[in-house]
């Protein structure tokens, strides 16, 4: 597939979700009260966006990710919150 | 088109949902144990589910046309409570030898505790022990990384395991080469909001290749789509693949897999 034809068929579609992004900052930025890791990480990976290199999906989900290797000694509930609370720019 | 939806958990679904199944091209359907969305009391609760998942289920699926095959073990959510899961694992042996059981699954981990690496290797030494097909859950988000490498570590120690035996599944652009590298098997899983799109996951086929993957839509209680195959194979054709490489990914390559297992017989 071509770049044109790449852009053709995904363009619209993709420039709707970049638009979801910053409407969703803006409105985090009218909303009360403190961000937290979620946010923090959040930030990083959408300067991953402008790198040149491919492999930005994979870098970005490292960044949203726990990077330890050791096992825990016990879990403070079942779910996850989509980013590694322990994450420092 | 046709396809095999080798990771769904029907008993969560409706019978419109087998209807739009079948008439998308599903010809077979597996469906790992896993989590209710809420912990069982006691092991008789897994005792139950068992039941519906290789009796009550099967008979459903078959009133439309489908094949229908399970996979048994307790789901690593509820693998926390060590003395439970030891009761249910326990149990797992008399119910091998149903029908429809393809193998242990979908067994892993979840919050990455000493407790879950604990009943994994349980089950992975349960399957090994009865020559049994392996389907690993993932992790979760910002849990997967982590938990995908400490699953890969226990599974290549254990001299009992062969890799072709065992699909790695929800794997995404950070894991799947951790699994496929390590000559596992590999599940893309689509989900509308989290693991992956369509989109990505033809990108994922597009730089892997096709090789020991398959996809499924892992359909459930929370949010997902039983279409989600088939609107995979979609996306592929929009980008220009043959209906031969779409047929490969989608039936041929979950049919070769699941076929390691003797009961899989669906022609
Ligand atoms: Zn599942």
């Amino acid at each position: 597939m071509t770049k044109k034809a790449l852009l053709d068929l995904s363009f619209i579609e993709i420039r709707a979700k970049l638009l979801e992004v910053a409407a969703f900052l803006d409105r985090l930025d009218r909303a009360e009260g403190d961000t937290d890791f979620r946010i923090a990480s959040f930030r990083q990976a959408i300067k991953e966006l402008s790198e040149p290199e491919a492999g930005r999906v994979r870098r970005i989900l490292e960044l949203l990710s726990d990077p330890t290797l050791e096992p825990v000694e016990a879990a403070s509930g079942k779910s996850a919150a989509g980013a590694w609370p322990e994450f420092k720019d | 088109m046709r396809y095999i939806e080798p990771h769904a958990h029907m008993v969560s679904r409706t019978t419109n949902d087998y209807t739009a199944m079948v008439t998308a091209g599903c010809r077979a359907v597996c469906e790992p144990a896993f989590w209710a969305g809420f912990d069982r009391s006691s092991a008789k609760g897994f005792y139950d589910y068992f039941c519906q998942l290789t009796e009550y289920e099967p008979r459903r699926a078959a009133l439309f046309g489908l094949p229908h095959f399970c996979w048994l073990c307790i789901n690593p959510k509820e693998a926390e409570n060590v003395a439970l899961a030891g009761e249910v694992i326990a149990m797992i042996p008399e119910f091998l030898g149903r029908g429809n059981v393809l193998g242990i699954g979908e067994i892993g981990l979840n919050k990455n505790t000493r407790n879950e690496m604990k009943i994994l290797e349980k089950h992975v030494e349960l399957a090994v022990a009865h020559d049994q097909l392996i389907l690993v859950h993932t992790p979760h988000l910002e849990d997967k990384l982590k938990g995908t490498r400490l699953i890969v570590d226990l599974l290549k120690s254990h001299p009992g395991v062969r890799p072709e035996r065992v699909i790695i599944d929800h794997v995404e652009e950070h894991t799947a080469s951790i699994a496929l590298d390590a000559g596992f098997w590999a599940g893309i899983t689509l989900y509308p909001d989290s693991k992956c799109t369509p989109a990505r996951a033809v990108d994922i086929l597009e730089t892997h290749g096709m090789e020991r993957l398959w996809l499924n839509s892992a359909c459930d209680w929370g949010v997902s789509d039983p279409l989600a195959v088939p609107k995979a194979a979609m996306e592929m054709r929009r980008r220009g693949h043959s209906d031969d490489e779409i047929d490969r990914l989608i039936y041929e390559n979950p049919r070769a897999f699941l076929s390691q297992c003797p009961r899989f017989r669906i022609d």
